[in-house]
């Protein structure tokens, strides 16, 4: 992987801030473009611009074919067909479709087990089922290190589990978690996982298939792609019997004044004239990646994570989340006394992106007994310099703290 | 998009020794017993600040407060908390943003802005509440 042909692709990156060449650790929030997404979808602006599954004209057949594409590379990068590659407004949409939809299968009673290192975004929306459906919400534990054991999973699913929610990789500490386990304990117990991959398709291999999830969730932004937009994957038979949250155009075969039927599979899921544009972006963005390939990113980032742990192992700073072997490229950390804005902030004036706050997970901040953190995250373009960098820039923290 | 140059004008010395200083030695910091107290937090970072009011005829005759925060925000209270003991009532609830901006004399950026205003906007809540909008 040749770092340095890939940071052309990012016109960005060339950016200056504060006078100091930009270095942008804030990946996991949302990751930069590279030219290749902004082209695809200029071109579909500047040349055949139109609306998709409708006219039988030569832009609207160029679009909805493109459009339909994107779907399919999106779909390649996961290994999932066409059918079971829906397009969402993103991670957050996702999971909140699939919540809708698996509702009225959750009676009083009934279990929903989520992680205690989950976003707000695959918590709140089992929490509401929770209180709707009169349902138990469960919390399978973390060590002390940010990881979840095999026991802490067997313990909390149960025969009355329905729905096993879980992240594949956490936005805060960076544990990778074990998801195909997760699956195999849930199916034992005749319980449906749903995964929250807004962190994981990005950055490293994942092949539904092995893995054997049965939902999984993403957003384009994250994984080099454009705001908007983002991935549903469900299994074929899962998505075939789920009820669609979103009613109209586009997602159905035929009306009359009283009834309606379904579109076939992924466009069941997809109402309404959808972001053409940012579709085919996201086809760019999947395209790229597995260009690159994914395995490739990993282990670039694995090199960074390794230096950035080397670089944050000091006295004066704690720093969050398991051993490198757990987790992906996401260090979360604290500069003892200072809060994680005033770090942010300096770093800032060196030109440094990161991420100071609760990262959305105010419950997993609290059982840090911290308020918030300070979250370097990296990305396939990111470099070992760039840490040097950060290195600096934490001695003129300290000092300024001193 | 600011240009570079100025965007570094602009943030230079956020962190000057009196911000600095009153981050590290907070004047008016703890509780005070059966006075108007007011919480309140800050969703973007999870700051959390307590402020008791001492109010004898209209004028605050003693005021403090206690919380987690940035410096911007824990320098501001400071500052803040300083300035108004012994003004009356009527003249914090009218005092402006600009006042306390300036009281500050940093440049900030927008996010930072919300840090410096937490404490000012919490006491004049607590004060309108108690006392209506002069
Ligand atoms: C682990 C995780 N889940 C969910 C989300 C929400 O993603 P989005 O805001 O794109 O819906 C994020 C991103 O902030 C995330 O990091």
């Amino acid at each position: 992987m040749n770092v340095d042909k890939i940071r052309a692709d990012f016109p960005i990156l060339q950016r200056k801030v504060k006078g100091k060449p930009l270095v942008y650790f804030d990946n996991a929030a949302t990751s930069q473009k590279p030219k290749q997404v902004i082209d695809a979808m200029h071109d579909y602006y500047l040349n055949y611009n139109a609306n998709v599954h409708r006219g039988v004209h030569q832009l609207s057949e160029e679009a909805s074919q493109a459009y339909e594409q994107a779907h399919e590379k999106v779909g390649k990068l996961i290994n999932a067909e066409l059918e079971e590659t829906v397009f969402t407004r993103g991670t957050t949409d996702s999971i909140n479709m699939v919540a809708a939809g698996l509702a009225n299968t959750v009676e009083a009673g009934d279990e929903i087990v989520v992680t205690g290192m989950e976003h707000h975004s695959n918590l709140v929306p089992w929490q509401q089922v929770a209180k709707m459906k009169n349902a138990v919400l469960k919390v399978i534990p973390l060590t002390d290190d940010g990881r979840i054991e095999e026991r802490a999973i067997a313990d909390t699913v149960t025969g009355k589990t329905k729905i096993v929610a879980a992240t594949h990789m956490s936005n805060s500490l960076g544990t990778i978690n074990n998801v195909q386990l997760m699956s195999k304990i849930a199916h034992e117990n005749d319980a449906l996982t749903v995964i929250d991959g807004a962190q994981s398709v990005p950055h490293f291999p994942v092949d539904v298939k092995k893995l054997d999830v049965d939902f999984l969730a993403f957003s384009a932004h994250k994984m080099l792609g454009p705001t908007g937009i983002g991935g549903l994957y469900g299994k074929k038979k899962l998505l075939e019997e789920l009820h669609p949250a979103s009613f109209g155009g586009g997602m159905i075969r035929e009306v009359t004044e009283q009834d309606a039927s379904w579109a076939d599979l992924p466009w069941k899921f997809e109402a309404g004239t959808p972001p053409i544009a940012a579709g085919i972006g996201f086809g760019a963005a999947a395209d790229y990646l597995l260009n690159i390939g994914m395995q490739h990113i990993h282990d670039h980032e694995r090199k960074l994570t390794i230096k950035a742990l080397d670089v944050l192992n000091k006295d004066t700073i704690d720093v969050y989340g398991p051993a490198a072997d757990h987790r992906g490229g996401v260090v979360t950390f604290n500069v003892k006394g200072v809060h994680a804005h005033d770090v942010s902030s300096l770093l800032d004036d060196e030109g440094i992106a990161v991420r100071g706050g609760h990262h959305c997970n105010m419950p997993l901040m609290k059982k840090l007994g911290i308020q918030g953190s300070v979250r370097a995250s990296f990305y396939l373009y990111n470099t070992e310099e760039e840490l040097d960098v950060l290195n600096n820039a934490l001695g003129k923290v300290a000092k300024v703290f001193s | 998009m600011i240009p570079a140059d100025q965007d570094e004008l602009k943030n230079a010395g956020m962190y000057r020794d009196f911000i600095l200083d009153h981050y590290k030695n907070p004047r008016n910091s703890g509780t005070i017993e059966n006075a108007l107290h007011k919480h309140d937090s800050n969703p973007l970072c999870g700051d959390e600040l307590d402020v008791y009011l001492k109010i004898e005829d209209g004028t605050i005759v003693d005021i403090k407060f206690q919380g987690h925060g940035c410096a911007i925000s824990q320098a501001s209270m400071s500052m803040l908390t300083d300035h108004i003991k012994g003004k009356t009532v009527e003249d914090v609830i009218n005092m402006e943003k600009k006042e306390m901006l300036d009281m500050l004399g940093i440049e900030l950026s927008v996010s930072r802005v919300k840090c410096a205003l937490l404490g000012f906007l919490t006491i004049k809540k607590g004060l309108v509440e108690q006392h209506g909008n002069t």
